[in-house]
Order: C-alpha cells, then structure tokens, then sequence
C-alpha cells in the first residue's frame, strides 16, 4: 500500500521565515563539521612542532579562511540560540515536584555556556 | 516483522549529545583560533604552551569527545537536512552510508591524530 504524498518543489522552505530559519539551523550542522575539521588541522600543526603551527596561523589568517569563520561563527551561533532556546522542551526538570520554568533551564544553559567558554579561555590564553 | 532493533533512539542520543557539546564548546574555541588569533585582536599563545595543554591526556580525552560527538550531530542532522530539505528521501541508503560513514571515518581520523599528539 502506498500513501499519497502531496508534491513539494524543491524550495518550500523560501515560502516562510519560520522555514527559511529552519533549514538555516539544519544547515550549521555543516559548520559544525568544518569546526573539527579545522579543530584537527590545528592539533596536528600543534603535534609536528613550532614551524608547523606557525603554518597554520598564517594559513588560518588569509582573508579567505577568516571569511569562513566569520559565516562559521554565524552559524554556530544560530545553533547556539535555538538548541538552548528548545532546551526546556526537551527536558522537564523537576525540583520536589515542582516543574522548573522553562526560562530559569534556559539562563541555566547560558550560564554553563559562559562559564566553560571562560574556562576554555583561560586555560588557552594564560 | 521486523523483531531488529532500530539504531534510531541511539542516533538520536549522539545528536543531542553532539548538539551540546557544539553549543558548549565550539563558539569559544572557533572565535579564538578562527577569529581572533587571524585577525591580531589576541596575541596567538606559543607552541609550547598549545603542546604542553593538547599533551594533557585530559585535554585529548575531551578534544576526542568533542570531535566525536560533533561528528554524529552533523550526520543525522545533513541526513535529515538532505531527506526534507533536498526531498532526497528516497536515495535513503548512500544518504545514510555517507554521513554516518563520514562521522565514523572523522572519528577515526581524531583519534589517530589525538594518540599521536
């Protein structure tokens, strides 16, 4: 038995913002993947000596690589924003039978955000 | 019937991880090393500082999670980015082997690379 589907064109997702957006979010899982890779190349510019990593930071400084994580950095943020804004639907937490508000899970993911973001900073800067 | 047990609930649990591990962690290392060391807002730290924190067994047991995770939470979202976005729905197959396939292949690539920091 087959279910009739209704026909979609191609770009469906153009119709409304909400779409647009949508799809906008699919697509920063790309960046994602660009970011270990990127991740990588420097460990491995790291582990074959200082030559190598000065290599890489003048690699990782044409203007070109720079334009990459500028829209990388974009699309990371959108995942940023809207992962942590559905977090309170993807979890219900309850403190003695209470249900916890959504805003307070959300404050609680931007604050361990922050603080492990210093803490990353920290350990690569001092 | 089919009595298998599906492997879906499993993805599911790689991408939620892997979502938040990207949102954790990757905006704060991309605007150092990506951003801020290219364009001169920060002085870049010496190798010898990077070798000696990357050396940390800690330091690659974490790189190798993040990259691992982040891996599979790009995979099952492109999966699904090229079923509904593209409607490639039904090339499910070469779909899947592709983006689980590139996850597992990056993964090994990370810890071959991790090991040998």
């Amino acid at each position: 038995m087959s279910v009739y589907q209704r026909p979609i064109h191609l770009f469906w997702w153009l119709e409304r913002r909400s779409y647009v957006v949508f799809v906008l979010r699919e697509l920063s899982s790309v960046f994602v993947a660009w970011f270990v890779v990127f991740l990588l190349l420097l460990v491995n510019a790291i582990s074959d000596g200082a030559a190598s990593y000065q290599r890489f930071l003048d690699w990782s400084g044409q203007w070109w690589m720079v334009a990459i994580n500028v829209v990388a950095m974009l699309f990371v943020l959108l995942h940023v924003v809207t992962w942590f804004g559905l977090a309170p639907r993807a979890m219900v937490i309850k403190v003695r039978g209470l249900r916890v508000p959504p805003r307070q899970i959300v404050a609680a993911h931007y604050l361990a955000w922050l603080v492990l973001s210093g803490a990353v900073a920290w350990l690569v800067l001092r | 019937m089919n009595h298998r047990r599906s492997p879906e609930p499993f993805l599911w649990m790689l991408f939620s991880s892997g979502g938040m591990v990207a949102a954790l962690m990757v905006p704060i290392l991309l605007f150092l090393f990506g951003l801020a060391f290219p364009l001169g807002l920060l002085s870049a730290p010496s190798h010898a500082h990077l070798y000696a924190v990357v050396h940390n067994p800690l330091t690659r047991l974490v790189l190798f999670g993040l990259c691992v995770l982040a891996l599979f939470h790009w995979a099952h979202r492109f999966r699904y980015t090229l079923y509904d976005g593209l409607q490639l729905k039904r090339y499910a197959v070469p779909i899947v082997v592709l983006c689980y396939g590139g996850a597992v292949v990056g993964s090994v690539i990370a810890a071959g690379l991790l090991l040998t920091v």
